[in-house]
């Protein structure tokens, strides 16, 4: 019976199908009109006739310019019927180059049309369906401006199509700068205009503020643009603040606060302007309450997010509009992974700065558990931003030490770690993990045990500049007043060609940090003759690595205060002593100009100088003999260095058999 | 009455100055009825407790303590004042509270005060809040029963307990905190410099009033009722509510047994038409709906010949007519026919009424078709009377109502001279002489000080008007003469009703448009509007309707009122949702 059916429709629709290929306009056009009723509402039939390789055909009846005009109507309007249908229907249109034909027709058909509006609709039917072929419309000005007419003086359908696909096609900095550049934002401003006293129509102002908001994101040009454009006496930004308020459609209040968040974003309204203030953010912080429903409360909260991310003045008033926190806390419960992690971005976003804000999440909201549980979710989007909230509650030192000790927040991380996530989550992961490796944090030891520094070691091997710099972060971190076993296994585990690597890496700031590193690793004096005993030619290698290169400032100066660190130890010094060219460079570095480089080099020479210690009359006279005395004698007398002078005394005082 | 117009002038331009005010919160408030449910305007100087001092309109409240004289710290060497300071405020039974001078009524649908904090003094201790009549005031809002506030101290909300809940930021000097009671869903809702801190408090009792409590010296707030602008945009939330609202009405739940809406409204459309006597559309309407009419088509024609003789002013012709075609409805209802023949003398003086004779005046009746605007001579310029001067035999200027021939004319032989026939046959009139009792007034009492008998309270001044202008013909005087005489018997007939502020003050208004030379242009001019037909013209209407058993009122409009009244039932039974059921927006729809 079933076999019987698919024969008929296909026997039946043979018929017209050929008639498609006829000399006869008026017997086309029959075929036309028979063809799109049949595919209407029906995917098989759809499929069916895609399948049949009618396309090609119906694209060039529609763009042919000697066809009948009803004959080109209605084989767009079965094109557009058509990309109605399944997304593999969608596929094989763009496949057989339905939409830059739909495109190419759009630059010539006069605008007011019917044709132009049926390609509008299916060239929007097209673009909704994810991977939208953004390649099909060219970022040509011609073609852009004259969207933008269509935009702004077309029929309403074609108004909502044509801002619809541009929204979609937006995606970049170079489609918003063309888009603006066409005129985009006076277009936009046309559309979210009331008409009198009454709201303009919900149908006209998404896409439009979805347009404006692809628009405006990061880009600090197009929101300057935006922010400037008028309709009648109104701005952009002066629009959408009467969009955001309560009587208005919720996904438009929405719509309009994201617009807003963006141009904020994008640097054009300042952290407190009303606009921003008393406009988005309290409309962003409504659409977080009980009341609304699931998907509304899932953007709000990940736009209240972008929103208050850096500004600390926002994340206060946040923090306190229309009980959000409570709001937050009872979305984090929702089902759905939008939801979640919507509102997990906002949580750290509001805790980014303020301590105070921070201790309310944990205690008052008992945010602790389902963060925890967000780190064993099944969905990426809600594991990251769980890490995410993780890390910035883990900024404040008494969290470390109570609420992340009690929940044993550093299992699910280090779990996450392991399990070879996405650079993203590793990033934020790593961040999280260097506060949780704190010296005060007694998340410290376990973490160990867990493997921290062999995943740590291998982070800093990796090609984001990024990871490595959390990675020897973290280890720098782990290495602080540690115990000798704990620096040995990282020294061990990160090994000295790794270290060495790490010394001639193009970022200034994991360079700093992998001194850091070895000078946590050198420190007590047990510590520093046990491991100099092992590694001394390498560190010593590494050091004047260091104080040879061109590096700046504060690079060598972590080198020095490594040297006065071997210098503390008491072999150690031995080290240094016999090193004749790193003598030299101490004394070098004595007459530097820059204050900092003195400084450490004086806390090397003290450190060698000092008496009471086996050796000491040697190492005086040998440094004397170097000239350190002498350099000594003129840091004391250089005007720029009094601050160092009460150091300089100590160590001159030292050499008394010499002065 | 010169002296009295302008008397009441300089009256209005006070209420002006007052209510300049009052507007912010009439406009917050519309619907509330203020000779019913006053709102609170500013703090109560006695419903409070004896440590709170009030200043500067009773909106400004200061902390005074209680062992001193009113108002003033005690007099004392600074180290003693400040061991007095360190003393009061220590305890919560130093707290103080005042309330509102009333409650919020329910008819606000949302209500909204803010108030500024001064100085937070010593220790901040201050509660912002509610409380219900008769709560202890030796206590900050939020303590007791019935009694809800926020503190500043600690950003705690109180909701009739002695312990707090976390709630929002802590307040002090130079913040504005705001109190929002929304009357439909019972909620509190607290702001701080205009940031809605969420709701506070839910299921709150009616009759709350706006209450704060101060404990410690120095502390000093300001209120705004709504006199000045908020800070928070309590517009943007009334907006919400209005939308919600109406929302609500436009989906709310039909059961089917009511649910044949076409029906029921085609009825309604339909019984209007008839009711107004629109008798074409009427049937029209009934053609296209089939719904039935059910009432005669002649009964609504002759309603609707008679609407229309006063609606265009000829009101002597419409009371004959009525007289004609419903014997005994006037001679039944004396207080319509009062009313209808205080519109004609109106109509007399705006020239736009042929007075007719009529059954008190004894001897026959005569039609007299004059128009008798004699003021308006004085003032043709302004006058929107005809522009030809009136003479007796001239034909009657006003709007020409529709010249059909009433079908009863034929058939009522005792009036053989009936004004609209006549008119529609343009007929001239030969008789102007009416039959008239005497004119009391001398006919050359110039002096125009005397009162014209039987009209008390008018001068003889009209008399004096007439004077210059006796040269253009005796006519004019004539029907001057007339209306004075009309204007006794109609005083003649109010001695008779049973005397009312209402009869006697529309008398007088009616009366008094004599002594102005341009009445169209005096303080009582409103009378002379065309649009002042339309309740005469409404109330014989629903009387006739009434009389023929039928309902004086069309269904619509029972309608209108029903829902009116029931808005003023749910505001006196506290639903605050009656605050945003707007009628004629509703209708307008």
């Amino acid at each position: 019976m079933q076999h019987f059916t698919i024969f008929m429709d296909i026997e039946s629709s043979r018929s017209y199908i050929d008639e498609l290929y006829s000399i006869e306009d008026m017997k086309i056009l029959d075929a036309l009109i028979a063809l799109k009723n049949s595919v209407i509402g029906s995917n098989r039939q759809k499929s069916s006739v895609i399948q049949q390789g009618i396309v090609p055909r119906l694209l060039q009846l529609m763009s042919e310019n000697h066809w009948d005009p009803n004959i080109r109507l209605e084989a767009t309007i079965t094109v557009g019927s058509l990309a109605k249908g399944t997304p593999e229907n969608v596929t094989a249109l763009v496949e057989q180059g339905a939409a830059v034909t739909i495109v190419d027709l759009l630059r010539e058909v006069p605008i007011g049309t019917k044709l132009a509006e049926a390609c509008l609709c299916a060239l929007r039917s097209i673009f909704l369906n994810p991977p939208a072929p953004i390649s099909s419309v060219p970022a040509e000005m011609i073609l852009l401006t004259r969207f933008t007419q269509i935009a702004k003086e077309g029929s309403p359908t074609s108004r909502a199509c044509v801002v619809r696909i541009l929204s979609i096609w937006c995606g970049g900095p170079i489609e918003q700068e063309a888009l603006c550049a066409a005129g985009a934002c006076s277009a936009v401003a046309t559309l979210l205009a009331p008409k009198g006293v009454t709201a303009p129509p919900i149908a006209r102002v998404l896409p439009a503020l979805d347009l404006l908001a692809a628009m405006c994101f990061e880009n600090a040009n197009v929101s300057q643009v935006a922010l400037n454009t008028r309709y009648g006496d109104k701005t952009i930004p002066e629009l959408l603040t009467l969009l955001v308020s309560r009587d208005k459609p919720l996904p438009v209040a929405m719509g309009a606060a994201r617009c807003l968040t963006f141009i904020h974003r994008a640097g054009a309204l300042t952290a407190d302007d009303n606009r921003v203030v008393f406009g988005a953010l309290p409309c962003l912080a409504r659409l977080c309450t009980k009341d609304m429903p699931e998907d509304i409360r899932a953007t709000a909260a990940e736009t209240l997010a972008y929103l208050a991310e850096v500004d600390t003045s926002l994340q206060r008033l946040a923090a306190i509009s229309n009980h959000l926190m409570s709001s937050l806390a009872d979305i984090v419960t929702c089902p759905s992974a939008a939801a979640k992690q919507g509102a997990f971005k906002c949580f750290a976003s509001l805790g980014a700065n303020d301590e105070d804000i921070r201790k309310r999440i944990i205690e008052t909201h008992g945010l602790m558990v389902h963060v925890v549980n967000g780190m064993n979710n099944p969905e990426p989007s809600v594991r990251l931003a769980a890490v995410r909230c993780l890390h910035s509650l883990s900024r404040s030192v008494q969290q470390l030490r109570t609420t992340f000790q009690d929940h044993a927040v550093w299992r699910p991380l280090m779990q996450l770690l392991n399990d070879a996530p996405g650079t993203e989550l590793l990033t934020v992961g790593s961040s999280t993990l260097c506060n949780l490796l704190l010296e005060f944090s007694p998340a410290k030891e376990p973490m160990l045990d867990q493997g921290a520094v062999e995943m740590l070691c291998s982070l800093t091997k990796r090609p984001e500049a990024a990871l490595r710099l959390n990675g020897i972060w973290a280890l720098m971190n782990m290495a602080f007043q540690a115990e000798q076993k704990v620096k040995q296994r990282i020294l061990c585990c990160l090994g000295t060609e790794q270290m060495f690597r790490l010394l001639g890496d193009g970022d200034t700031r994991v360079i700093m940090k992998t001194l850091g590193l070895l000078r946590n690793l050198l420190s007590t004096r047990q510590h520093i003759d046990a491991i100099m005993g092992e590694y001394s030619s390498q560190v010593m290698q590494a050091v004047i690595v260091v104080l040879e290169g061109s590096y700046p400032a504060e690079v060598k100066e972590q080198a020095l205060c490594i040297l006065g660190n071997i210098g503390d130890g008491e072999k150690a010094k031995d080290l240094i002593m016999a090193n004749e060219d790193v003598l030299r460079k101490l004394v070098d570095y004595l007459a530097h100009p820059e204050s900092k480089l003195q400084e450490a080099a004086l806390f090397v020479a003290g450190n060698l100088v000092w008496r009471g210690e086996a050796g000491c009359a040697a190492r005086q006279a040998r440094l004397a003999d170097l000239g350190v005395l002498r350099a000594l004698k003129l840091l004391r007398q250089r005007q720029d260095a009094a601050h160092l002078h009460d150091k300089v005394k100590t160590a001159l005082a030292q050499f008394n058999e010499f002065t | 009455m010169a002296a009295m117009g302008s008397g009441r002038g300089t009256m209005d331009s006070q209420n002006q100055v007052q209510s300049d005010s009052i507007d912010r919160l009439k406009l917050l408030y519309p619907n509330v009825n203020e000779d019913e449910t006053p709102l609170p305007r500013s703090w109560s100087t006695k419903d409070k407790f004896s440590y709170i001092g009030l200043s500067q309109n009773n909106l400004r409240v200061h902390y005074k303590g209680g062992t001193q004289g009113p108002g003033r710290r005690p007099h004392l060497p600074y180290l003693h004042l400040r061991l007095w300071m360190h003393r009061h405020g220590k305890t919560h039974k130093d707290a103080a509270s005042v309330r509102a001078t009333h409650p919020i009524p329910a008819a606000c649908g949302l209500y909204y005060f803010e108030v500024r904090i001064v100085s937070k003094g010593r220790d901040g201790y201050m509660g912002i809040g509610l409380s219900a009549h008769g709560v202890n005031m030796n206590r900050l809002p939020g303590w007791d029963k019935h009694s809800y506030g926020y503190h500043g101290d600690d950003g705690h909300s109180f909701c009739s307990s002695g312990t707090g809940q976390p709630y929002g930021p802590t307040f002090t000097t130079g913040d504005v905190i705001g109190c929002g009671v929304n009357l439909v869903d019972n909620t509190c809702f607290y702001t701080k410099n205009g940031h809605h801190l969420g709701i506070a408090f839910r299921g709150l009792p009616p009759n709350l009033y706006p209450t704060v409590g101060l404990q410690t010296p120095g502390e000093v707030v300001d209120a705004n009722f709504g006199q000045q602008p908020f800070v928070f945009d309590i517009e943007d939330m009334l907006r919400e509510l209005r939308a919600r609202t109406r929302l609500a009405i436009d989906e709310f739940p039909l059961p089917d047994e009511q649910g044949q809406w076409q029906q029921v409204l085609h009825r309604m459309v339909s019984t209007y038409l008839v009711h107004h006597g629109y008798c074409s559309t009427a049937q029209a309407f009934s053609r296209a709906t089939g719904e039935r009419v059910h009432e005669d088509i002649a009964s609504i024609k002759n309603r609707q010949r008679i609407s229309k003789l006063v609606l265009g002013g000829r009101v002597g012709e419409a009371v004959e007519a009525a007289r004609r075609l419903y014997p005994g409805l006037l001679e039944r209802d004396p207080d319509l026919l009062f009313l209808l023949k205080c519109r004609q003398f109106v109509e007399m003086v705006n020239g736009s009424d042929s007075e007719m004779c009529d059954s008190d005046a004894e001897g026959a009746c005569g039609a007299n078709g004059v128009a008798t605007s004699v003021i308006s001579h004085t003032s043709r310029a302004h006058s929107p009377a005809p522009t030809s001067p009136p003479a007796p035999h001239a034909p009657p200027a006003p709007p020409p109502a529709p010249h059909t021939p009433p079908p009863h004319a034929t058939h009522n032989g005792l009036h053989h001279t009936n004004g609209v026939s006549e008119m529609a046959d343009g007929e001239p009139r030969a008789n102007c002489d009416v039959d008239m009792p005497p004119a009391h007034a001398s006919p050359n009492g110039i002096a125009g000080s005397e009162p014209v008998k039987g009209m008390p309270g008018v001068t003889a001044c009209v008399a004096a008007l007439l004077s210059p202008r006796r040269s253009e013909g005796e006519g004019c005087r004539a029907s001057v003469e007339r209306m004075l005489a009309f204007g006794r018997e109609l005083y003649a007939m109010s001695q008779k009703l049973t005397q009312d502020h209402y009869h006697k003050s529309m008398l007088e208004d009616a009366f008094s448009l004599l002594a102005y030379s341009n009445p169209w242009d005096s303080p009582l001019g409103w009378q002379l509007e065309p649009v002042r037909r339309e309740a005469v013209c409404e109330a014989l209407n629903s009387a006739i309707l009434e009389f023929q058993g039928m309902g004086w009122v069309s269904p619509v409009e029972a309608c209108v009122s029903h829902s009116r009244e029931l808005l003023r039932r749910m505001a006196r039974a506290s639903l605050g949702a009656c605050a945003f059921a707007d009628l004629p927006a509703l209708l307008r729809r």
